[in-house]
């Protein structure tokens, strides 16, 4: 490691900022994408790796994933629920790889719940 | 840079890594890699979390969810159901002892509930070894601080302001000590560290050292500017393998970083920092001691004046600090004296690390502020005593520290409050005793501890302390007289009022808090050959109450001298004449039939034990329905 400056501490602050918004909170919106039997049999693994491939390429650090269990509605698999603080959960169903995609560039970046692909608004939020 | 999506904080402190932390890491890896998650989930091994007892342990974020007793058979179904498919695993959580409820976060978990970290606040949250990891939780910012915007008076004037008394145990105000050794003249000065950690059942600085290296470190830059150092030294005991290591990596890193060395952050402030390591004589953590030792000299206190400020370290002015003292440095000069404040009372301000152990239910290290009473550190955090026993006292400070009884639970701890019990709050160690405990042999432990440890240099420490053993041991093997307690006191004072170093000047502290709470064990001991407890092995008799005995043969299988004798059905004996006094039998029986009695006790049992008759009596009447 070089000799550090202040701004160096800084930054390096900053470089490590997504692994300590995961430890210690703080994050702007969470994706929990339902994982039971169900849903990795319907794709949700190919639907989390297109998300999480999403958020490397926009290299942002205040948006966490996560996974969780059977969402209780398997037909409608693979299921994702979007988390935005402070505004009502959105649970989307019959995902693949491009819904999720349009999903993260329009609701999680741009703000706006995708209507077509909305299973529900306003259930209980986790955070 | 990969996303990732969540960090596995694996404790990898010392308690853990003995209970084979090591080896879960490596199922760990090997399970997240089948299942393809090894590049979306991170390990992250961290320093001591706290929760030792329930070792190894692990936290899971963003979720939050806190698991124990980790095993590597279980890898690799928490792998799959956690990981994988998002369902916490129920049968790793920590788990109410009465109701059996699994408490998935940690922050609900009571033992973490109840404390507020600010010495441990990075605990569990970085991994030690990587200087980024600190850097990333305002790591050196403080010292940044402190080396570009606030001249070396305001340091100590903050500091000061704070109202931080040293946490090695005495108290003595940090800004005071700061202040004395940066008015002081001198070419050369020394800004050390205390990590000669040595009370037996204290493990708060190994802790610290361990999980956040670089917080002793940055303490140690800011002390040094203040009082104007260029040189350091961390006074460690080698039998702290890993706490050496990572301060040494630690000081590597920041060395190469150039936030130590020559020229820190392009200030032209120079500090160079070494480790020096003890062998681990309990004398040497006292400060005169401590330092002829860095002189390579035989560790031995000298009289003070003149105090370390002025001639310490080769009689070059010196400032020495705890462990944990420099590591509530940092964020008193980032958050301002008033934040410290606003924790604590007016004259014991912040917070303290304790280390809780004996026989309570949570072992492990807690930081709390300081004016919480005893009561809520052992029952809402410690969990009380060990399941079904009986809280008998709390020791505190060490060997230098003294016995606190039940009654005294709830006054608060401070440094004022504790010392006026005859214990003192010293460098944390809390040992909870309960009922199967003797206070005579406590006394006598720690007696044994500090006359072996007595360096020899002052009479009174050297032979006062032999003495006070002697007296004790006598008592145990049933030689005690009536007359002994009052050499005991005398002799204490003696030793307390003209000991040359805190180690004699202390030392009678066990002895005398003992006596003041618990003078009715001493003269059972004495007068009457009974030791209650059923320690002292010549002064019991162990007796079965039949009317109790359940004929379970619990006792009979433990008695390693098959001293007992029974059938089915049959309430069991023992047979004095083979009896050896090792007290399993009284450990295996869960009815509570076997009794203590007085060393040849011939007598009626149940005159001289009363209370035991009334069990006896309800035990009848269930036994005639």
């Amino acid at each position: 490691m070089p000799r550090l400056t202040i701004d160096d501490l800084i930054r390096i602050k900053e470089k490590h900022k997504a692994d300590f918004t995961l430890r210690e909170g703080g994050y702007r919106a969470k994706v929990t994408v339902h994982m039971g039997t169900c849903g990795i049999a319907a794709g949700a693994r190919n639907v989390m790796t297109a998300l999480m491939d999403e958020i490397t390429n926009a290299g942002i650090t205040d948006v966490i994933v996560t996974t969780s269990g059977c969402a209780g509605l398997c037909a409608r698999e693979p299921l994702a629920t979007v988390e935005i603080m402070h505004q009502p959960p959105v649970k989307y169903g019959d995902l693949n790889e491009e819904k999720i995609r349009a999903i993260f560039r329009e609701h999680i970046m741009g703000g706006n719940p995708v209507e077509k692909f909305a299973l529900v608004v306003g259930s209980e939020t986790t955070y | 840079m990969e996303k990732i999506r969540a960090n596995l904080m694996l404790c990898a402190g010392t308690g853990c890594v003995a209970s084979a932390s090591m080896k879960v890491n490596e199922a760990l890896r090997k399970e997240l890699k089948k299942r393809g998650l090894e590049e979306e989930i991170k390990i992250v091994l961290t320093g001591c979390n706290g929760y030792c007892a329930e070792g190894p342990v692990m936290a899971v974020y963003p979720d939050e969810i806190f698991y124990q007793k980790l095993t590597v058979e279980d890898i690799p179904a928490l792998v799959e159901e956690h990981f994988l498919k998002g369902r916490p695993y129920e049968k790793l959580m920590f788990k109410e002892p009465e109701k059996k409820t699994a408490i998935p976060r940690m922050k609900d978990i009571p033992f973490f509930k109840h404390q507020v970290l600010r010495v441990l606040r990075n605990k569990g949250l970085i991994d030690p070894e990587k200087i980024e990891e600190y850097i990333a939780r305002d790591g050196y910012m403080a010292a940044a601080k402190a080396l570009t915007q606030m001249t070396p008076e305001e340091i100590i004037k903050t500091v000061k302001d704070s109202g931080l008394r040293g946490r090695g145990g005495a108290g003595f105000p940090t800004g005071m000590k700061w202040e004395f050794a940066s008015k002081v003249k001198s070419d050369i000065k020394y800004m050390l560290c205390n990590g000669d950690e040595g009370d037996p059942g204290a493990f708060m600085d190994r802790s610290v050292m361990e999980a956040d290296p670089h917080s002793v470190i940055e303490g140690m830059i800011i002390g040094a500017r203040a009082i104007g150092a260029n040189h350091g030294f961390i006074y460690v005991r080698a039998e702290y393998p890993l706490a050496v290591k990572r301060l040494q990596l630690g000081i590597d890193q920041a060395t190469e970083a150039g936030l130590l060395g020559k020229n820190i952050l392009d200030t032209g402030f120079d500090f160079q920092l070494e480790i020096y390591l003890g062998a681990g004589a309990f004398v040497c953590g006292e400060e005169t001691a401590l330092m002829r030792s860095i002189e390579g000299k035989r560790g031995m206190p000298r009289p003070r004046p003149p105090f370390p400020a002025h001639k310490g370290l080769w009689d070059k002015p010196s400032v020495l600090n705890n462990v944990e003292t420099l590591a509530q440095i940092a964020p008193i000069i980032l958050n301002g004296s008033d934040w410290y404040r606003s924790l604590g009372t007016e004259k014991s301000s912040g917070t303290k690390v304790f280390a809780l152990t004996g026989a309570i239910s949570n072992v492990g290290l807690v930081e709390v502020p300081m004016g919480i009473s005893l009561r809520t550190i052992i029952y809402d955090i410690g969990g009380g005593p060990t399941k079904g026993r009986k809280f008998k006292a709390v020791q505190l400070g060490g060997p230098s520290g003294g016995c606190i009884p039940e009654s005294l639970l709830d006054i608060p701890v401070t440094y004022e409050d504790i010392m006026a019990t005859g214990a003192i709050v010293g460098s944390g160690g809390m040992v909870v005793m309960d009922d199967k405990t003797c206070m005579v042999g406590t006394a006598r432990f720690f007696l044994d501890f500090t006359a072996d440890e007595s360096c020899g240099k002052c009479v009174p420490c050297r032979v006062g302390t032999r003495i006070l053993l002697d007296i004790l041991t006598d008592i145990t093997e049933g030689k005690g007289r009536e007359s002994d307690l009052e050499t005991l006191e005398d002799l204490s004072r003696d030793v307390l009022a003209s000991s040359l170093c805190g180690l004699g000047q202390t030392a009678p502290n066990p002895v005398l808090t003992t006596l003041k709470y618990f003078r009715d064990e001493y003269e059972s001991h004495i007068k009457q050959k009974w030791c209650k407890a059923g320690v002292c092995r010549n002064l019991t008799t162990f007796w079965i109450d039949e009317k109790l005995c359940k004929a379970c043969g619990a006792c009979l299988r433990a008695c390693p001298s098959k001293a007992i004798v029974g059938e089915k059905k049959v309430p069991h004996k023992i047979i004095q004449e083979l009896c050896v006094h090792c007290r399993s039998c009284y450990d295996a029986c869960k009815f509570n039939s076997i009794k203590i009695l007085p060393a040849g006790f011939e007598g009626d049992p149940y005159e001289l034990l009363g209370a035991g008759t009334v069990d006896a009596t309800k035990a009848e009447k269930k036994g005639d329905a």
